[in-house]
């Protein structure tokens, strides 16, 4: 029994990408009911040293067996300094995940090693060569500064994601509420995201019983410009998908550009003022259609765009 | 490949299950189950374990199973894995996944 997945697209909307120990069995068969954009299968930290066998075991029948919907599936593989990655990679590709987050990412380079050895994995289990998607987790200062390079470095990459817990440690920091400690970290890596078109992911929040801190962070993260978050338990993703729905008043806002848009870029002009006052051209479609995605997602668009 | 030594692999954890492989000369496959769904399920997970020893190439062994509810795709990994552990493997070898693993 093989359960096939649609091929992976490379810019959908990942909202909330859920951590789950690809080791308990107990977690991945319920992994999609909580209603994360992505869930991450975890070979990496969640799994002890000498269970990494074990868990590609399960990792790849539940892969295989597991109908997951619309829900992507990322498998998190073991860092580029383990002996561990090159496995992980094999048995990724040949159950069929989605993509692969690559831990601890620190150059072009190590992205690029990935890349070699997810395609010489595709090929060896007839898989379409390409098909598999990498995301980069940056989890120390090299990382960071190599945002950059590592951004550009692959057309599987769809993003980057801040590793909040080892990135602090390198930094000789604590979490501070309000974030001036991952400042920098975080904006430049939206910089480097953005300037290569790809998306970026903050760090996940770990203290479970602060409500109120997690919800300043997200809503921080929406400031910035984040296009999602790492979560670690399902009770965060509700918070997220709410937080980023966008208010009625946006909605009709960008409808009006979307529509507007169309009808004048049909009579030849690219330029035009809305009923407001507001000067309109086609940088503002992008975010507009975004807001309508946003808005589906959220369940709560009405319209017929 | 073939089963050299005692091979353990899985939890006591609920939908978890705990297989153990022990390898003997001769006298085919003696399974010992015990399942929190014994009634409802002992015969499909009995079965499930004695196909994934067959697709292994296991004749030989005694093979204790104690389930807490686990899928079927669990059953496959835990025998998987405690029979390359009692196989001596290289844990970060290269597996014939999609081969006999399936």
């Amino acid at each position: 029994m093989s359960i096939p997945r649609p091929k992976p697209e490379r810019f959908r909307l990942r909202r909330t990408m859920m951590f789950m120990n690809a080791q308990k069995p107990g977690l991945i068969k319920d992994a999609y009911i909580y209603g994360a954009d992505s869930i991450m299968l975890d070979l990496e930290d969640a799994v002890a040293e000498n269970q990494k066998d074990s868990a590609r075991f399960s990792l790849y029948h539940a892969l295989k067996e597991i109908d997951y919907g619309n829900t992507e599936v990322i498998v998190r593989i073991n860092g580029l300094d383990t002996p561990h990655w090159k496995e992980d990679i094999r048995v990724c590709v040949a159950g069929g995940c989605d993509g692969i987050r690559i831990a601890k990412t620190e150059s072009a380079h190590d992205v690029q090693v990935v890349d070699a050895a997810v395609t010489e994995a595709e090929k060896e289990f007839g898989v379409e060569v390409g098909r598999t998607l990498l995301m980069a987790a940056l989890e120390s200062p090299k990382g960071v500064l190599n945002a950059v390079e590592i951004c550009q470095a692959s057309p599987r990459l769809f993003g980057v994601a801040l590793s909040g817990g080892d990135y602090r440690k390198c930094m000789q920091v604590k979490v501070i509420p309000g974030g001036i400690e991952m400042l920098f970290a975080r904006g430049f890596m939206l910089n480097a995201a953005r300037a290569a078109g790809i998306q970026c992911f903050d760090t996940v929040f770990t203290n479970l019983n602060d409500d109120e801190g997690f919800r300043a962070e997200v809503k921080q993260n929406v400031e910035m410009g984040f296009d999602g978050k790492s979560l670690i338990n399902p009770k965060q993703i509700q918070i997220v998908h709410e937080m980023l729905a966008p208010t009625q008043k946006e909605i009709a806002e960008a409808e009006k550009i979307v529509r507007a848009f169309r009808e004048h870029a049909s009579e030849g002009v690219g330029v035009f003022t809305l009923d407001n006052g507001k000067m309109i051209d086609i940088a503002f479609v992008p975010g507009a259609e975004r807001v309508i995605k946003l808005a589906k997602a959220s369940g709560i668009y009405e319209g017929d765009l | 490949m073939e089963l050299k030594a005692v091979g353990t692999a899985g939890t006591l954890e609920s939908s978890d299950v705990m297989i153990t492989l022990e390898p003997r000369d001769s006298g085919g496959i003696d399974l010992t189950l015990e399942s929190s769904v014994l009634n409802q399920y002992g015969r499909q997970i009995k079965a499930e374990v004695l196909a994934s020893l067959e697709r292994l190439g296991v004749k030989n062994a005694k093979v204790i199973v104690n389930d807490h509810g686990a899928l079927d795709c669990t059953i496959k990994a835990r025998v998987e894995c405690a029979f390359y552990r009692g196989c001596g493997c290289d844990m970060d070898g290269r597996f014939d996944w999609g081969g006999v693993i399936r």
